[in-house]
């Protein structure tokens, strides 16, 4: 015991008791914060990232751009309509494809295909891009995110699984965007 | 009578509120405070009180659940007794409460009751301000429509742009890779447990100071607020010239208070609810989404800013706007309070008022987007068709299958994304017309991979009748010269344009 006057045995007692809870408030914080903080955690490594099927190579004319709905691969029970995903396909020729994602690179609209001007056009705030996802005009900074695409047994696969969205659109989807 | 005299006191010893109760009822107030502009804080709290209200009858039908969230808006709207009435009242409630709480904040400022010792009064009330922008846009986010769904997509795509700890906010905020279960989720316990519980204490220690520190005197030219004396003048105020609080200042927020909530009701009933609109299936691409009043301003902003200077804006924006509320109290928490002699707080509500209306008034009709389907539905004009060359209205036909109409109208019909071209031909020369088509610029895509050289021709030669009949077309003066006097339009040349 201390010889300080002014701690007396209640008053230990009563600062044990703090630093008791402040223990227990420090190791339940660990599951809490862990808790909070798994949707971020669990995406780590692009673990949300997988290979899905737009269909077969055939389905998708050459030269042309079509629309493609697809599964996110990362679902829970109460996502309904929401994990289906659509994305714009353009077959250049042969096995050569080129997919990007639906969301405007500005704020995340979903654009729309004009095969008559050759534009996607953005009906939020104006963007617009090129056939090869190159911005043209607009607030965009950037071209269209594209999707990492690959053909296997005839089918067209690409590796989606998570929101493009501009700030992490460089990690996220992997390829240089094909800015203007 | 005596029963219930009796019920009260064998309540009250037990209690013992009744004597502060009357206390607070009874606090003097500055006679000259019982006035209709001070009655927008009572107003805000009891708008709050509605939403609890009605916002815990929602929830007896509501599941926020992706899959379900849509259709049980559906039930309320269709099935459920006046549940159509009670969804009118939280959105409607909602739309008030934004626009009284700006309104109290906009009287506090102006009257200078945020000078001491009201500062932390201030503060808080920055932060209520907050809290209720933040309830609007969860709240939004419940009606889980597609504006509901691609609005989080834009607040996503705006969290993204933080350097570094972006991509982890977005995945934070929607609990997950995507907008989905997971997002309504958190956005249904931020709306309905954790915002209001922050509300709800935040509201009390804001009424706690305002009973503590008194309400803010009429404010009269000339007289200063001091540190050293307020309080002491203050005082002396209320004991000289102050009435109780009940009934002297009460009526009028009483008054004031039904007067909006009857307001409310009568807007959902004649209005009726929000939405929802489209289901939120992400496949559905037809859709232009809008966000609620308050917050078409932003839409507007983030329209209009030049593309490099809207990730700085969006992230230091808010910071130096919310700075700036905070600190207001302390940089300026002396000296005059009435707006007679505060030109600059004047003009700076003014300023706020016209530029938040103004790009509101955008917003409601976005110039800025294309019109996704003028080029299928607004037709072309007659009169810029007929007595046409074969040429030039083949021209015509390439401005609407190649959407040329989405963006440029024609007599006001039509986009109004790019100029509109009712007199094109008198600001561009033939030759400016070929560029502009093919290079683009200037906000505008370059069509020459898109256009074949007949079909630039044709649409050339139309947008060169696009002139008023009385005005000639453009024409490039050095080209007379160059062709010797035998060019285009050379019969108007005048030696003035020679350079």
């Amino acid at each position: 015991m201390s010889t300080d006057k002014t701690l007396s045995r209640r008053g230990l007692f009563m600062k044990m008791g703090m630093l008791f809870n402040g223990l227990v408030v420090t190791v339940l914080a660990v599951p809490i914060l862990r808790f909070l903080l798994s949707s971020v955690t669990r995406g780590r490594a692009n673990r949300y990232l997988s290979w899905v099927s737009l269909g077969t190579v055939s389905q998708f004319p050459e030269g042309e751009t079509r629309l493609a709905t697809f599964r996110n691969p990362y679902v829970t029970p109460t996502d309904g309509n929401t994990a289906d995903t659509a994305c714009w396909v353009r077959r250049i020729g042969g096995e050569q494809f080129q997919v990007f994602a639906i969301n405007c690179a500005h704020l995340g609209c979903p654009v729309r295909w004009f095969p008559q001007s050759g534009l996607f056009l953005c009906p939020c705030h104006g963007g617009a891009y090129y056939q090869d996802g190159s911005r043209a005009s607009g607030p965009p900074e950037r071209g269209l995110f594209e999707y990492p695409y690959k053909i296997q047994d005839g089918l067209v696969s690409i590796q989606a699984g998570e929101l493009p969205t501009p700030g992490a659109s460089a990690a996220l989807l992997g390829k240089k965007p094909p800015c203007a | 009578m005596r029963l219930i005299a009796h019920i009260g006191e064998w309540f009250d010893r037990r209690l013992q509120l009744a004597a502060p109760i009357r206390e607070v009822a009874q606090h003097p107030v500055p006679k000259n405070t019982a006035s209709w502009w001070y009655v927008f804080g009572s107003a805000a709290l009891v708008v709050f009180l509605l939403q609890i209200i009605t916002g815990i009858m929602l929830a007896l039908i509501y599941v926020p659940s992706a899959n379900e969230a849509w259709n049980s808006l559906q039930s309320l709207n269709h099935d459920v007794t006046l549940g159509w009435f009670i969804r009118a009242l939280h959105g409607w409630g909602s739309n008030f409460m934004v626009a009284i709480v700006l309104i109290h904040m906009m009287q506090v400022f102006l009257f200078g009751a945020y000078k001491f010792p009201r500062e932390l009064t201030w503060v808080v009330g920055v932060f209520l301000l907050l809290m209720t922008l933040g309830m609007a846009f969860t709240g939004q986010v419940l009606r889980f429509d597609q504006d509901a769904y691609w609005g989080l997509g834009i607040g996503a795509s705006i969290a993204s742009r933080v350097p570094v700890l972006g991509p982890a906010i977005v995945k934070l905020m929607l609990g997950g890779p995507i907008i989905a279960g997971a997002t309504l989720s958190r956005f249904f316990a931020l709306h309905v447990f954790v915002i209001p519980g922050i509300l709800i204490a935040f509201v009390a220690l804001h009424l706690l100071m305002v009973l503590k520190l008194g309400i803010n005197e009429w404010p009269m030219p000339g007289r200063l607020a001091k540190k050293a004396t307020y309080e002491h003048e203050y005082r002396e105020l209320t004991l000289m010239d102050g009435a109780p609080f009940v009934p002297y200042a009460v009526w009028k927020d009483l008054f004031f208070a039904a007067f909006i909530v009857l307001a409310i009701a009568a807007c959902a009933a004649y209005f009726g609810p929000f939405g929802p609109t489209g289901q939120p299936d992400p496949t559905i691409i037809q859709t232009a989404p809008r966000p609620d009043y308050f917050f078409l301003w932003l839409y507007a902003v983030l329209s209009l800013l030049p593309p490099s200077m809207e990730t700085p804006a969006l992230l230091i924006g808010p910071v130096i706007v919310i700075g700036a509320l905070l600190l207001l109290p302390f940089l300026s928490g002396e000296g005059e309070k009435s707006w007679r002699r505060r030109p600059i707080a004047v003009l700076t509500i003014l300023l706020l008022a016209v530029t938040l209306t103004t790009f509101t008034h955008l917003a409601g009709y976005a110039p800025w987007s294309p019109q996704m389907n003028a080029w299928s539905s607004e037709p072309i004009p007659a009169r810029f068709l007929q007595h046409r060359t074969a040429l030039e209205r083949q021209g015509a036909l390439v401005f609407q299958a190649k959407q040329c109409h989405n963006c440029h109208g024609l007599e006001g019909k039509g986009g109004q994304r790019g100029p509109e071209l009712d007199s094109v031909a008198v600001r561009l020369t033939p030759d400016q017309l070929i560029r502009q088509v093919i290079q683009g610029g200037g906000n505008m895509p370059a069509y020459g991979k898109n256009l074949r050289p007949a079909e630039t021709t044709a649409l050339v030669a139309f947008l060169q009748t696009l002139h008023p009949a009385g005005q000639a077309p453009a024409r490039d003066a050095s080209r007379a010269v160059a062709l010797g006097g035998s060019g285009e339009n050379s019969s108007v040349a005048s030696p003035t344009s020679h350079p």
